[in-house]
């Protein structure tokens, strides 16, 4: 992957609205800013009553996604683009499930709705109706996909990556700074991580940085090109974000999104924590 | 909107009243509207909360009335808006409780 594959830019995106074979698709936590306006042509997958279960701690599953997708008109030989707010954390995500379901063409439109309003660029309120289709989904891709117990064999072994902020890594903060900080979980990371705030690799305007800056970025952060790599954040969106850069842009093999996150590993009993502004011993 | 909870991350809707939930001893709510030259609220602005080194740690889009709101801790922050209107940025110290702040973007 690169990104000449992995990522279409706004202005590409604007010339290409009425071309056959593209879905757009809007995905957001709060999906209000769809309703309230959005990428002309493009339909909205909202990741909390969409993409997860709605019983268990779990996102969709095989199942799951084929209805999803059939129902929105999705059909396996689209070619899938994805944008959203938040500097595309929830489109990331969602392109990390298209992969993990396996879908032949997937893209994330780069800067998402933020490049988009800071650029003036048109909005619509239509939204589109679009046949229901019979998508298929593959087997879960578990090559890209960490659980628990992996995590915790991983430290001191793999590349354990943070992307939450630093006051998150160091445990001074539980949450994100727009997020009340009152929180079940532990405060901390993962011993032997490192930190690279998933900011570090977004330019301003939500589109990402260039090759040269994001190599360098994670080269200095001290990521052993060797070793496969775990990506993790609170709750698996902004790691989704990191996942993207290091597998998609930069082409890392072996790079796994761990969703459970700090939400999971700040909960579990008995496993180590590490405090403070270094990655700490195994 | 309902009320942000931990199962998600993106950013609470801007303009709705601080949960009830939260503790204003212990939180530090930095709030406050994005005007335009002429003082007239942005809406759809993104506001960026910076740490005290200028690092990233949070940004929320403005309300309809232009409000944003971050849960910080105490001490030095920058805001800086981004808006098809223009930018602006804003030095702060902010203590526990809310610290209210006014900002200005500009082309």
């Amino acid at each position: 992957m690169s990104r000449d594959t992995a990522l279409v830019s706004a202005d590409w995106a604007e010339q290409n609205l009425n071309t056959p074979g593209l879905v757009f698709v809007e995905v957001d936590e709060d999906t209000t800013a769809y309703d309230g306006g959005h990428i002309p042509g493009a339909i909205k997958l909202d990741w909390k009553t969409d993409l997860q279960d709605p019983v268990r701690r779990d996102f969709v599953n095989q199942e799951q996604f084929e209805a999803l997708l059939s129902d929105r008109g999705v059909s396996n030989d689209d070619t899938v683009i994805l944008y959203g707010g938040n500097n595309n954390w929830f489109a990331a995500y969602a392109y990390w499930y298209f992969k993990l379901y396996g879908h032949g063409d997937v893209k994330l439109l780069d800067g998402g709705r933020k490049k988009w309003e800071l650029d003036a660029r048109p909005y619509t309120k239509d939204v589109p109706v679009r046949e229901k289709t019979s998508y298929t989904a593959q087997a879960p891709d578990l090559s890209i996909r960490a659980f628990r117990d992996e995590v915790v064999e991983a430290i001191g072994v793999k590349n354990l990556v943070d992307v939450r902020s630093p006051d998150e890594y160091a445990g001074r903060l539980l949450a994100p700074a727009h997020l009340p900080q009152e929180q079940a979980q532990r405060a901390g990371h993962i011993p032997t991580a490192i930190s690279v705030p998933w900011s570090k690799a977004a330019n301003e305007d939500g589109t990402f940085k260039s090759d040269e800056e994001l190599a360098k970025l994670y080269a200095e952060a001290g990521i052993d090109d060797s070793k496969d790599t775990i990506a993790y954040c609170r709750i698996g969106e902004r790691s989704s974000h990191s996942w993207f850069v290091l597998k998609e842009i930069l082409g890392h093999q072996n790079v796994k999104n761990y969703d459970g996150s700090w939400t999971e590993y700040g909960s579990l009993i008995g496993v180590p924590v590490a405090l403070g502004d270094e990655p700490g011993k195994a | 909107m309902t009320a942000p909870t931990a199962a998600g991350c993106a950013a609470p809707d801007q303009s709705a009243p601080i949960p009830a939930s939260v503790d204003l001893e212990k939180e530090t709510v930095i709030t406050g509207a994005v005007v335009n030259a002429d003082n007239e609220a942005v809406a759809g602005a993104y506001v960026r909360l910076l740490d005290a080194t200028g690092e990233f740690t949070a940004e929320v889009v403005t309300s309809p009335q232009g409000v944003f709101r971050f849960f910080a801790a105490p001490g030095t922050w920058t805001l800086r808006a981004l808006s098809r209107h223009g930018n602006g940025e804003l030095k702060i110290s902010a203590d526990r409780g809310i610290n209210e702040v006014g900002l200005t973007v500009a082309a």
